[in-house]
């Protein structure tokens, strides 16, 4: 096992920088996560030496683009555990891979007075396009609640499960609690009324195994980059039988298997769902991501998550100004907080000026957040690389923060609107 | 720290005309989606002049400052002369150079006030 934090944060080239003056403290790793140079080298490799369109062309370059293409949905499918690499679909990212069902399965499969079934801990990439759905079809579209520990209630999934669900969309880790749902137990109470399961896997996928055998949902929808990867990469996985039945999603080269003037028939899946020329580079640099997060392991990446969580919990706990929102004894990756009296954006603005990135506001789960009875809310996420240490830069700032805000409270700073 | 200045501070800690008008002459919520920052501005004008202003608001200091500081300057002025207002009078206000990030905050209140000008231009027509 290679050591993580201090030691790995030389394999990251974007830690020699410095900002206003400090060494950079990267705790915004639940929008995105940096990347090692082993994936930079990948990506320029690939431009410097291999750059051409796949899967039509017969030269050289062609072929070997072709292929490193298609062994990384190989790849893909093995970090899965998948059945086979023709249910991985590349896409844009995780909310197109989530749009791509709205927009094929879903649009055919669900109908008038069907019910979704969505939880309250989705971030809106796996909330809106089942709003949209919903409304177009003049479907239902139920929530699942948090209880008051912030995890799901899943008596009353229970309750809201029937015939007439066809449809439940899962985050496998809330971006904004860490809340981890049982997935396992929900994904099987799903399948008992005949309803398919999409799990949302972003936040999880790199760091902390995932099988979708075993997990036995029908998609999984996430991205590259917040486990190592580039941007512009999303992965969508889908049971084969379902793709099969699946309609394209874009039309266009690529996807098609003859093409007359006024007919064209479609390739299988999953190139029939990745119309036009895709993002090939990144692609082929995903893979050496996947390379380098399975030679770490992931026992490894979750037990550094847990002792950084529990660090921070404890650090962050003995300021009483200090709220926390998270989950008793949850071991995610990520600690949203409020400082009582100051703004979260104006804890993230004097984070900043010490170097220290965290995410502030509303973390693309408005209605999540509102729940906590909140305005918004400041965010620690952590990562391999990340140290006890940067804990204690965060902590420092934190201080500052006092110190700023002169440690009295607004008489009318944070207020409700009357 | 440059960004929280004294004044700053005080104007977050103290706002300016906080509250609201019974009978405004134009009433404007604006948000900022982007973080969940939210001002209520009332304007009341008699003879093209702003004779009362209030707002209320939940946000961060930069927001809540900039709205306070705008608001104070533009008592009894004409409403044809703020229509002239920029994003860089506000800067001015404030006194300090704001991140692209931050901008918006700054700006909330002056966008509030625009639409509340363009409210009451419209009413003057009918």
């Amino acid at each position: 096992m290679q050591k993580l934090g201090e030691h790995i944060k030389k394999q990251f080239p974007i830690f020699s920088r410095r900002i206003n003056g400090h060494p950079l403290v990267y705790l915004d790793n639940a929008s995105t996560s940096q990347k090692p140079r082993a994936v930079i080298d990948a990506l320029s490799t690939y431009y410097k030496t291999m750059n051409a369109n796949i899967h039509r062309g017969i030269h050289t370059l062609s072929e070997e683009a072709t292929d490193r293409y298609e062994q990384t949905r190989t790849r893909v499918a093995r970090f899965l555990n998948a059945a086979s690499p023709t249910e991985i679909i590349f896409t844009r990212g995780c909310t197109e891979s989530i749009n791509l069902v709205a927009a094929t399965w879903a649009a055919a499969a669900i109908r008038r007075d069907d019910k979704i079934i969505v939880s309250a801990l989705e971030h809106h990439a796996n909330l809106v396009p089942w709003q949209e759905l919903a409304r177009k079809k003049r479907a239902r579209l139920d929530i699942i609640p948090l209880t008051a520990e912030l995890t799901l209630d899943e008596k009353r999934f229970h309750t809201l499960l029937s015939r007439k669900t066809k449809l439940v969309c899962l985050t496998s880790q809330s971006n904004v609690l860490g809340t981890v749902p049982p997935l396992r137990r929900m994904i099987k109470a799903a399948h008992t009324v005949g309803a398919r399961v999409l799990v949302d896997a972003a936040q999880s996928v790199g760091h902390s195994r995932t099988n979708v055998h075993a997990l036995d949902c029908d998609f999984l929808a996430f991205s590259s980059h917040k486990m190592l990867g580039p941007t512009g990469v999303g992965v969508l996985y889908a049971k084969k039988e379902i793709l099969e039945m699946m309609p394209p999603y874009q039309y266009g080269g690529d996807m098609v298997e003859s093409v007359a003037q006024r007919r064209s028939t479609y390739r299988p899946a999953p190139w029939k769902f990745e119309a036009g020329t895709p993002n090939i580079a990144d692609v082929i640099a995903f893979a050496s991501a996947i390379d380098f997060l399975e030679a770490i392991g992931f026992d490894a990446i979750q037990q550094h998550d847990a002792d950084l969580l529990s660090y921070a919990r404890s650090v962050f706990a003995n300021y009483h100004r200090v709220q926390l929102f998270v989950p008793e004894g949850e071991s995610s990756s990520v600690l949203s907080f409020t400082v009582e009296g100051v703004h979260p954006h104006d804890v993230a603005t004097v984070f900043d000026v010490q170097a220290i990135a965290i995410r502030s506001g509303l973390h693309c789960a408005e209605p999540l957040v509102r729940l906590l009875g909140v305005e918004a809310t400041a965010r620690m996420s952590f990562y391999l690389y990340n140290t006890r240490s940067d804990i204690d830069r965060a902590a420092r700032a934190l201080e500052k923060v006092f110190k700023v805000f002169s440690l009295t409270l607004p008489r009318s700073g944070i207020q409700p609107l009357a | 720290m440059d960004l929280y200045s004294e004044t700053i501070l005080d104007h977050y800690r103290y706002p300016r005309h906080r509250g609201s008008l019974l009978r405004p002459s134009a009433r404007v919520v604006q948000h900022n989606p982007l973080c969940g920052d939210v001002i209520k501005l009332d304007i009341a004008v008699r003879d093209s002049k702003v004779v009362d202003t209030r707002f209320l608001g939940a946000g961060c200091a930069i927001s809540q400052a900039a709205t306070s500081l705008l608001l104070d300057s533009i008592q009894g002025k004409n409403i044809r002369s703020l229509e002239r207002l920029t994003r860089q009078n506000v800067i001015d206000l404030l006194g300090i150079s704001v991140s692209k990030a931050r901008e918006q905050c700054a700006q909330l209140g002056l966008t509030a006030l625009q639409k509340a000008i363009t409210m009451l231009k419209q009413k003057r027509k009918r």
